[in-house]
């Protein structure tokens, strides 16, 4: 029994001092990702194209998603306002909503499982096919020309993204609330404009939504340089892509939410 | 080392996890021949290439290119040198999301300041070569295991460099592709004055192009020499090795404890 003991905690020292190991071979490639993304800020060509496979692509599901959020959001705060007689403040209760929280976390969510996985897997992918390696016998630097170009790609799109899923979002919520349950339109959207404060609603929602990029995309492009060269280990690392990124998104959006609004009235 | 010599490997050894990979090799491999490395799977030869192309570093004794040594060389140094070798992975390793012609294309994009119509002429002639100038809007994936094989010579060779490493480049070929591709590696090997180390299993094709044969085995050179010497060789494991035999210095059977014991004949009979 003490044996047994013994060995189950040998086996969480083990894990830690793993956890550890990684957490340190993380930042120094997020460092050295930093540093070699020099030849794709100067060839901006390839950042455009990655744009196009993890922006453009997951427009889609952001738009639609977007849309059903901003729709949701809309008959909730009606059904709950409308019994205080306010129903003209559902604009508001949207559009912050939105523009706050779930504009920035549901679309890095959704980021992380639509382009981050297929980032981890690509690159994965190019390892397990000795494509990475094949690079480097080439004399050219696989994180300064696949990993710097995804990653930058990645931080690019994401605030755009979000942007795009607040604006469909807010439109959802009018289509429910004005055309479908006939809330008044001026006040629909005056109340959302009184409330909604550029400073500190708008510019705190972008500041997410960046932190959230380069946290999704950094932990995509490691996860995926990272990943043991097997079918297998190219799909342990795309979920944990998805499952890393997920919690970081969520735990980042606490820190930045207390930081940025506390004792605001 | 003569001035003919391109890669000379000195004493090298290499342990992986305190595990000895290679043991002592020492190789000459002169300007404008094919070598060949042979030996059964898993005796070191892909580290070998790893080691003379400088992406692991030896325990212990060293391998130069053109009177560098390798393993000695900072990063950018290693780069340097690697622009004047190429290596043809085993399955071919081609970028997947690019055409083939960009596969070709690539190295000149990425090292020379060429103009676009000046790599279109040159990436043509390279696959001319290797006879896919047809397929050069093909993807990876629209290509057979050989054809694959010949795009990537053709992207080895696009900078014309001094030294080409093949890591099995037979592996999985039908006879035809097969022989077209033993048959490129000597063409474009005379043609380029290049040289050529082929790492392989594949005795009968290799016989027939190369220079000079090195036997690795348990991580020593277990014997050498040209391919007559090879065909003609009594040494019992060249013997074995050129003629597949299933049985002789390399065991058919992975050490174990005896038969008798494992299915507990010996418990049953006391």
């Amino acid at each position: 029994m003490p044996r047994r003991i013994a060995l189950g905690i040998r086996g969480v020292g083990h894990r830690v001092i793993d956890s550890v190991w990684r957490l340190g071979r993380a930042s120094r490639f997020f460092m050295l990702t930093l540093l070699k993304s020099g030849i794709s800020l100067r060839r901006f060509h390839l950042i455009i194209r990655e744009i196009y496979f993890t922006g453009v692509l997951s427009l889609i599901i952001i738009v639609v998603s977007g849309l059903f959020v901003g729709m949701v959001l809309g008959l909730q705060g009606y059904e709950t306002l409308q019994k205080y007689g306010s129903e003209s403040a559902v604009g508001t209760l949207v559009a912050l909503s939105l523009v706050r929280e779930l504009g920035p976390v549901v679309a890095a969510l959704l980021f992380a499982s639509r382009a981050g996985s297929a980032i981890t897997a690509e690159i994965g992918l190019m390892k397990a096919t000795e494509q990475l390696a094949a690079m480097e016998m080439m004399a050219v630097d696989p994180i300064a020309r696949v990993v710097a170009p995804r990653f930058w790609a990645g931080v690019i799109s994401m605030p755009f993204l979000a942007a795009m899923f607040s604006a469909v979002g807010i439109f959802g919520g009018y289509l429910v609330t004005v055309v479908l349950i006939g809330v008044d339109e001026g006040s629909f959207w005056s109340q959302m404009q009184n409330a909604v404060d550029f400073r500190y609603d708008i510019v705190n929602g972008v500041i997410k939504t960046c932190v959230f990029g380069v946290a999704v995309t950094a932990i995509a492009v490691f996860e995926g340089y990272d990943a043991p060269p097997t079918a297998e280990g190219v799909s342990g690392a795309t979920t944990r892509t998805v499952v890393t990124s997920s919690l970081a998104i969520l735990g980042l959006d606490f820190v930045l939410t207390a930081f940025m609004f506390r004792g605001m009235s | 080392m003569t001035s003919e010599t391109l890669v000379e490997i000195n004493d090298l050894n290499f342990s992986y996890d305190k595990r000895a990979i290679l043991k002592g090799i020492n190789m000459t491999m002169p300007r404008g021949k094919v070598i060949a490395i042979m030996g059964g799977s898993g005796c070191g030869k892909t580290t070998l290439l790893r080691l003379i192309g400088g992406a692991v570093a030896p325990s212990s004794g060293y391998v130069k290119i053109a009177g560098q040594v390798v393993h000695e060389l900072g990063r950018d140094e290693l780069f340097q040198i690697r622009r004047k070798m190429s290596m043809l992975f085993q399955f071919g390793a081609l970028f997947t999301d690019l055409s083939v012609f960009d596969n070709v294309a690539f190295q000149m994009r990425e090292h020379t300041n060429l103009p676009e119509s000046v790599i279109r002429d040159l990436v043509l002639m390279k696959l001319h070569a290797v006879g896919l100038r047809g397929a050069h809007k093909l993807m990876p994936a629209e290509l057979s295991g050989g054809m694959a094989r010949r795009v990537a010579l053709a992207r080895s060779i696009a900078l014309d460099p001094l030294l080409i490493m093949y890591d099995e480049p037979f592996t999985g070929l039908d006879p035809i592709s097969l022989s077209v591709i033993g048959n490129l590696i000597r063409r474009l090997t005379d043609a380029l004055g290049m040289t050529s180390i082929v790492v392989t299993h594949d005795v009968q094709e290799s016989l027939k192009i190369v220079d000079y044969v090195y036997f690795i085995s348990d991580g020593v050179i277990a014997a050498h020499g040209t391919p007559a010497e090879v065909r003609g060789s009594v040494a019992p494991f060249v013997h074995q090795f050129v003629h597949g035999e299933e049985d002789g210095p390399v065991p058919f059977h992975y050490p174990a404890e005896t038969y008798a014991s494992d299915l507990r004949l010996g418990s049953s009979l006391a």
